[in-house]
């Protein structure tokens, strides 16, 4: 019964977060429901990239754009007056959603790593355009006055409260990701992934499906942008810089390219590292640095398949003489 | 008076053309021949920035601080390839990604243990601090004229050997087409560890020249990283000629959009507006630059393989 007790574990992990602020005051760890909050928002981020990284093959190097774009919908929305996340939200999810579309129009049409720099550069010129963005603070960025409104009664001003309001968001936002990945569109995608001319052959429209997943990954990194922006109530440029992006990468493919809690297991290593870390020591991008290099040795499909990788392993050892496959050059 | 601001600007776009071509010259040939993507290339750059500021604060020379800087960062490089390199080139251009990006992160955290974080000051040579009067009315720094006259004879070396000697001829066969390059007997493994040096040995220069006329600090090689990336794409990967072209014009493009662009505009648009728009037209330049020639040519002006 692998489904229930996958099934069990997803809920149990799901109760443990829900608990985490009722739990927390008790041991005088207030300040780490931030620090979750942070994580579960960058997860889902991290998931939006892995599903046309991992997915769909497409490496991506300017997500951080598409967060983005969503931080500064909140932001230009915010300071025109509006609060109800009602519009904040699926305006930041669809805006950067659009964006994605027409970016994805151009740089779709390159393939290898003339895909990477154009979705690079196109991120760069969003990052430029918010830095001239003077009403909105320019390099300074911008300091959001109050945290959106959802239902009345519901004070989102609340740390746990707001917590929870991003807890089930983003759970949502990652099942639904999960079931597109499972759903006919998530297996024509992988399906380009492996064997472009192949589905091309088959009449699977290639361009409009890889298009199509690059708009929803968009938005999904825009709905993560907007919560981000909701609980940091600061936004700046810096969220848009492509290190952001490369870190992104760099969480998907520790996690695991491709695996469905790839992201979130990237995302949260990273960060849990990253602030433990910084906690002993002001030189925390060293071990962080080597770990990467580890990682890309040693264990290129990531650390969301090294328990798949003895499991297949084992199995392939008892069937075919030959091991898993590693990962092929593009 | 504009003419002479307009030859000035020029010089200063051709100079910082020339500083981005030998950056872009060993990316290339690596990327070309053994089709690794080193983001770590601009740590490279810092590297020499660094060594070549400290010993000629040391040493007083400017002339034994690039020698010096080219040689510790060749040793360097030679530690980075024979560790970590020579493992990552049958890997996807992912793992490699991964791998050079913690390179950075590395290389950024040694930094900061020896130099500190903060900025610290690359002095320029006595000698040539002053300006020459290159033409009437046209005070030039002679300093950016050595950066122009070394970029100048580094890009006519690397012509020369890339397109007149043996080796190169080697270079360029197993850039334009690596297994064939193979069969016929060329020791490709080899001719890209020299590669990999000389590109690394060139990063330094550029880093050490660069070194008194930009700030000397940790995250000056990923910011010039990425225009060197788009000069390697923009030029066609492989090729050292379309990375010249592509530095000379990306160099004038971004020189002359910073220096012109917010002047134009301030004398069409209300000033807030231009105020908000010159910055912005002059940082977006270079990229949409790349991204018009990619409509146009998907694999760069000169690529190897086309």
């Amino acid at each position: 019964m692998k489904f229930s007790s996958r099934t069990f574990g997803l809920g149990l992990l799901l109760v443990a977060l829900a608990a985490f602020p009722l739990v927390a005051p008790l041991f005088g760890l207030d300040f780490y429901i931030g620090f979750v909050r942070r994580v579960l928002i960058v997860a889902l981020a991290a998931a939006s990239l892995n599903f046309i990284l991992g997915f769909g093959g497409m490496v991506a190097l300017g997500h951080a754009g598409f967060i983005g774009m969503g931080a500064y919908t909140v932001v230009a929305l915010s300071d025109a007056g509006v609060m109800s996340a009602w519009i904040l939200w699926p305006l930041a999810a669809l805006v950067a959603g659009v964006v994605a579309a027409l970016i994805g129009t151009v740089a779709l049409r390159t393939r290898g790593v003339y895909f990477i720099m154009t979705t690079l550069a196109f991120a760069q010129m969003l990052y430029f355009v918010v830095v001239s963005l003077r009403k909105y603070g320019g390099d300074d960025g911008y300091t959001l006055m109050s945290r959106p409104a959802l239902l009345p009664g519901l004070d989102l001003g609340n740390e746990s409260t707001f917590y929870w309001v991003v807890l089930v968001v983003v759970a949502l936002a990652l099942w639904w990701l999960h079931r597109a990945t499972q759903a006919r569109f998530g297996h024509a995608l992988m399906g380009i992934r492996d064997n472009e001319t192949r589905m091309r052959a088959l009449g699977y429209p290639v361009f409009r499906l890889q298009l199509v997943a690059f708009a929803i990954s968009g938005a999904i990194a825009g709905l993560a942008g907007a919560l981000l922006a909701g609980g940091n109530g600061f936004v700046s440029p810096a969220t848009m810089h492509w290190t952001q992006s490369a870190t992104l990468v760099v969480m998907v493919v520790i996690g695991g390219l491709g695996r469905s809690w790839g992201g979130p297991v990237g995302a949260v290593v990273w960060l849990v590292l990253e602030e433990a870390l910084k906690q002993h020591t002001e030189h925390w991008h060293m071990p962080l640095g080597l770990l990467l290099i580890a990682v890309a040795l040693w264990a290129p499909r990531g650390l969301a398949a090294l328990s798949t990788k003895r499991r297949t392993a084992a199995a392939a050892a008892a069937v075919t003489p030959q091991g898993a496959a590693g990962s092929a050059k593009p | 008076m504009s003419g002479i601001l307009v030859l000035e600007q020029l010089l200063n776009g051709i100079g910082y053309g020339l500083m981005l071509f030998l950056l872009a010259a060993g990316l290339t040939l690596v990327f070309g021949i053994m089709d690794v993507l080193n983001l770590a290339h601009g740590s490279l750059f810092m590297a020499g920035a660094y060594v070549a500021a400290e010993a000629h604060t040391r040493t007083g020379s400017f002339a034994a601080a690039i020698v010096v800087a080219v040689l510790v960062t060749v040793v360097v490089a030679l530690l980075i390839e024979v560790l970590l390199m020579r493992r990552l080139y049958k890997r996807d251009h992912l793992a490699q990604v991964l791998a050079t990006f913690g390179v950075i992160l590395v290389a950024d955290d040694i930094v900061k243990m020896i130099w500190g974080p903060s900025p610290i000051m690359a002095p320029t040579p006595a000698a040539l601090s002053g300006p020459v009067e290159l033409m009437d009315g046209l005070p030039y720094p002679s300093y950016r004229l050595v950066i122009l006259a070394g970029g100048v004879l580094m890009a006519l070396a690397l012509y020369v050997l890339v397109n007149h000697t043996r080796i190169g001829m080697r270079v360029r066969a197993g850039a334009s087409d690596r297994p064939m390059a193979e069969l016929m007997g060329v020791r490709v493994g080899r001719i890209f560890n020299g590669v990999f040096l000389l590109g690394a040995a060139l990063a330094a220069l550029a880093g050490a020249l660069m070194g008194p006329i930009v700030a000397v600090q940790v995250g000056m090689g990923e910011a010039i990283l990425i225009p060197a990336l788009v000069v390697l794409v923009i030029g066609g990967i492989g090729s050292v000629r379309g990375a010249f072209v592509a530095a000379l014009l990306v160099g004038v493009v971004d020189t002359i959009g910073r220096a012109f662009v917010p002047m134009l505009l301030r004398a069409t648009l209300p000033p807030a507006t231009a105020a908000d728009l010159g910055p912005l037209f002059a940082e977006v330049a270079m990229y949409a630059l790349m991204v018009v020639v990619l409509i146009f040519r998907p694999s760069g002006l000169f690529s190897a393989r086309a």
